[in-house]
């Protein structure tokens, strides 16, 4: 077995002192700004990127993978005890959740919430550990009409299948695709919306604009909204924990159900928040006793979070091996990967062993420490919500500052992400949503450079992207997708007409 | 008296270590990228930060700062706005002549106070494993080809690009050009078959041949590589043998060069240049011309100037030919 003596060897990278300290360090960052409202996975995993540079890409991507995992378990904290997701993805988790709180049973569902993400996740990693091998070869079929195939499915999903309005989906996207076209056009080689502006040169860094959009609009809505924190004490002993773990195999259907979702949605650009509330709502279907849903049920726990975390985890798969981030944290990821000079796509898989085998230990062994962590940390991280917003909020804003700046030292950054910050305040008060502006931001450049490539090498044949098995494929389910929805309604058409006939 | 011994030593130090020079810098110096991490440039910095830190060639520490912004044109405009600085020092390759011609960024190189010339890169006729197997046959291929024969490379408008049409200008045959973000990903796209040829640097190409994925057809330069050491399992750089002996009359070189902010003074120019001249003497910079196939060089003054202006002069007649010069 291939895929198990790499993984060793992963494991063998992976035990220093060193590294594991950085695991240490990076889950409890991690669970602190899951535990922020306002901060959490992608916000995290961004400020605290820059903190990295200097290390060696293996102990950095360890370091930030855990920032990601703790942010993960972090943000179901928030969730039960205070009825604020620090995550889209978690919003889930309070319908359940937070009524079980109320009731008192806030340490159970604590529990709950933690055991299934991590159910999710090690799923997930399993998944992983035994496709990525295949993947890498796989993927070296991949040209310009290839990418730019994939890059249309992943556009096409978030319209098709995304919960948002369509239209305001579309205007995100087109915003975010628009701003991506600024700086550099690498197949013309000329400028463009610059405005002879030196600074507008390098174009917007989507992890400025990142920050903005989701840490600094986060603060200003809550500012807005005088949220008052008012949170549930929570202690864990082990005799819950125990009693919550023997209830475990009571519903396995669930948590399978959840993790299968979570990794094909992972994989497929769907996301962690669709995962979710698909994993939520499947559950309550299939449910014998859908009506005790959103009244404290522990099922109701249970299939988010496993849903949610099979699905973070497994994104990683896509951005590794083609470089498709499947998440928004797996999108500044990738960016953090460029930086290290580690370009994500199948070589990285061929050229960087070490460093993709180590990254995949650092899965198993991250969420084992996390789990423990968070078990035994948990009233820790309550108190942090006892602080008043009034100090904790300047010093959001400053840390967002600095990983702003520090991106690329530009002082200007720091006005951009501002900039974006009202424009995210913006957009959540008209309910535009933020994800694919910032998906247009990170893949638009590429989409565009594969489009054009692909009509270059096929003189201008749109052809091209039927040209083979593989980019026909993609192509035609990405068209699908944009569709979906008219597709679905077609269909419910049909049976319609074809039970009363049946009758 | 450990205080005392102190200040003796702290003035001996002040008094041998430098004697030719009025002025070395007191601040840590920034060696400025005109490209992203992990391209040649950036190697090439922290190659130069590694050996002068462990030659000890400058007591201040030399920090990489990475500006690829714009394909390089963010590295060239702060160059430009740090006039007077003698703490920044820029490694520019040819953009500096190529980048104010076709995407009109207001720079030009006259501005900048020249150091010396460290190096040149070469530039090779690549194919995939599976592709002709000589430049004859290669030639007559892209010539006999229906559809698009395409050649990948770096960027638009750029080295590789101009490369491309000087073929098409010597050789008659037509090729498609299709722009990567970077020579890997260039690479990459050859071993898939994606492109048909590419005219990589050595380095860019470096992994891939020696998995035997890509051929060497031919390097674009008046003699072969000197480098005589097996890379591959059966070929040295030196087994490369040049366009011209294979009928294709291309020659072409691109400049590795250090530079200075403009109203630098003598002494601040003196300090660097002979800085830059020690790096060339120490084995991390031998051993680095070595593995990535580059042709040593050392230019400075009048030799530089006159170097400079030829090489612009050569560019830019390119890039007249070929069309890419911005109106």
């Amino acid at each position: 077995m291939e895929a198990f003596g790499l993984l060793l060897h992963g494991f063998a990278v992976l035990l220093t002192w060193k590294t594991l300290l950085l695991m240490m360090v990076g889950l409890v960052l991690g669970i602190f700004v899951g535990v922020l409202p306002g901060l959490g996975g992608p916000n995290g995993v961004a400020i605290l990127l820059p903190l990295t540079f200097t290390m060696d890409p293996t102990s950095a991507i360890v370091m930030l993978s855990c920032i990601y995992w703790g942010a993960l378990f972090g943000g179901a904290i928030t969730s039960i005890l205070f009825n604020i997701p620090g995550e889209a993805w978690s919003v889930a988790t309070t319908f359940d959740g937070y009524p079980m709180a109320q009731q008192g049973r806030a340490a159970e569902a604590l529990t709950a919430a933690f055991t299934s993400s991590f159910i999710g996740s090690l799923v997930a990693v399993l998944l992983i550990t035994f496709l990525a091998p295949m993947i890498s070869s796989f993927a070296l079929k991949f040209g310009p009409p290839e990418f730019f195939a994939v890059y249309l499915l992943t556009f096409c999903s978030f319209v098709g299948l995304g919960r948002e309005a369509k239209h305001k989906t579309v205007i995100s996207m087109s915003l975010g695709l628009l701003l991506a076209g600024v700086g550099m056009d690498t197949v013309s080689g000329q400028l463009r919306m610059t405005f002879g502006s030196a600074e507008l040169l390098r174009g917007i860094n989507f992890l400025v604009a990142v920050i903005g959009l989701f840490g600094i609009s986060e603060i200003l809505l809550t500012m807005e909204e005088r949220l008052a924190l008012r949170g549930h004490a929570a202690g864990i002993s082990l005799r819950v924990v125990l009693s919550v773990w023997k209830d475990l195999p009571k519903y396995w259907m669930t948590l399978l159900r959840s993790s299968f979702i979570g990794c094909w949605l992972g994989i497929t650009p769907g996301g962690a928040i669709a995962a979710s509330f698909m994993g939520y709502n499947l559950a309550k279907r299939f449910s014998k006793d859908p009506e005790s849903f959103g009244k404290g049920r522990i099922e109701g726990v249970f299939a988010p979070e496993t849903a949610a975390h099979a699905s973070g985890t497994s994104a990683l798969l896509p951005m590794l091996a083609l470089g498709i981030p499947g998440s928004g944290t797996a999108a500044i990821l990738l960016g953090g990967l460029m930086v290290w000079g580690l370009n994500p796509g199948p070589l990285l898989f061929v050229e960087h062993k070490d460093f993709v085998w180590g990254l995949i230990a650092s899965m198993y062994l991250g969420n084992v420490v996390g789990l423990v962590l968070v078990l035994t940390t948990v009233p820790i991280f309550a108190s942090i919500l006892r602080v008043p917003f009034a100090a904790v909020a300047p010093m959001i804003v400053v840390s967002c500052a600095i990983g702003a700046y520090a991106i690329q030292n530009a002082m200007f950054d720091i006005w951009l992400m501002l900039g974006f910050g009202v424009v995210g305040y913006v957009f959540k008060k008209i309910s535009i949503p933020l994800a694919p502006f910032t998906l247009a931001l990170v893949l638009g450049n590429r989409a565009e450079d594969a489009f054009r490539l692909s009509m270059i090498g096929s003189g201008g044949d749109m052809t091209v992207f039927w040209s083979n098995g593989l980019v026909g494929t993609i192509t035609t389910l990405a068209i699908v997708l944009l569709f979906w929805p008219l597709i679905d309604r077609a269909f419910a058409g049909l049976t319609r007409l074809v039970r009363p006939a049946r009758a | 008296m450990g205080q005392f011994a102190k200040i003796t030593a702290a003035i001996a130090a002040i008094l041998f270590s430098t004697p030719a020079f009025a002025w070395e810098p007191t601040k840590p110096v920034e060696i400025v990228v005109a490209a992203g991490a992990g391209g040649a440039s950036d190697q090439m910095a922290r190659m130069m930060q590694a050996a002068i830190q462990k030659n000890n060639l400058m007591k201040q520490p030399m920090v990489v700062s990475l500006k690829g912004g714009a394909s390089g044109a963010e590295a060239l405009m702060y160059m430009k706005s740090s006039q007077g600085d003698p703490n920044k020092v820029l490694i520019a390759y040819s953009l500096i002549y190529m980048l104010p011609l076709s995407a009109k960024i207001p720079f030009n190189w006259r501005d900048l106070t020249p150091v010396s010339v460290i190096a040149l890169d070469q530039f090779v006729l690549w194919d995939n494993a599976s592709g002709p197997k000589t430049v004859k046959d290669f030639i007559a291929a892209a010539k006999a080809a229906s559809a698009p024969f395409k050649m990948g490379g770096t960027g638009s408008k750029r080295e590789d690009n101009v490369l491309t049409v000087f073929m098409e200008q010597k050789t008659g045959a037509k090729f498609s050009y299709l722009p990567y973000k970077s020579g890997g990903e260039a690479a990459t796209q050859l071993v898939g078959g994606h492109i048909e040829s590419n005219v990589n640097n050595p380095s860019e190409n470096l992994e891939v041949w020696r998995a035997g994925q890509v051929r060497a057809l031919c390097v674009f330069d008046k003699e072969r590589i000197s480098y005589k050491t097996k890379v591959t399992d059966t070929q040295s750089w030196n087994d490369i043998p040049t366009c011209k002996e294979e009928g294709l009359d291309v020659q072409y070189l691109m400049l590795r060069a250090m530079f200075l902010p403009g109203k630098v003074t003598h002494e601040e120019q003196a300090f660097y240049v002979d800085l830059f001249q020690k790096v060339t003497q120490t084995p991390e910079y031998k051993d680095y011309m070595e593995r990535q196939a580059l042709k040593p060089i050392f230019l400075t003054g009048k030799d530089m100037i006159q170097f400079l202006e030829d090489d612009d002069k050569q560019n830019a007649t390119l890039m007249n030919e070929a069309g890419f010069v911005a109106k």
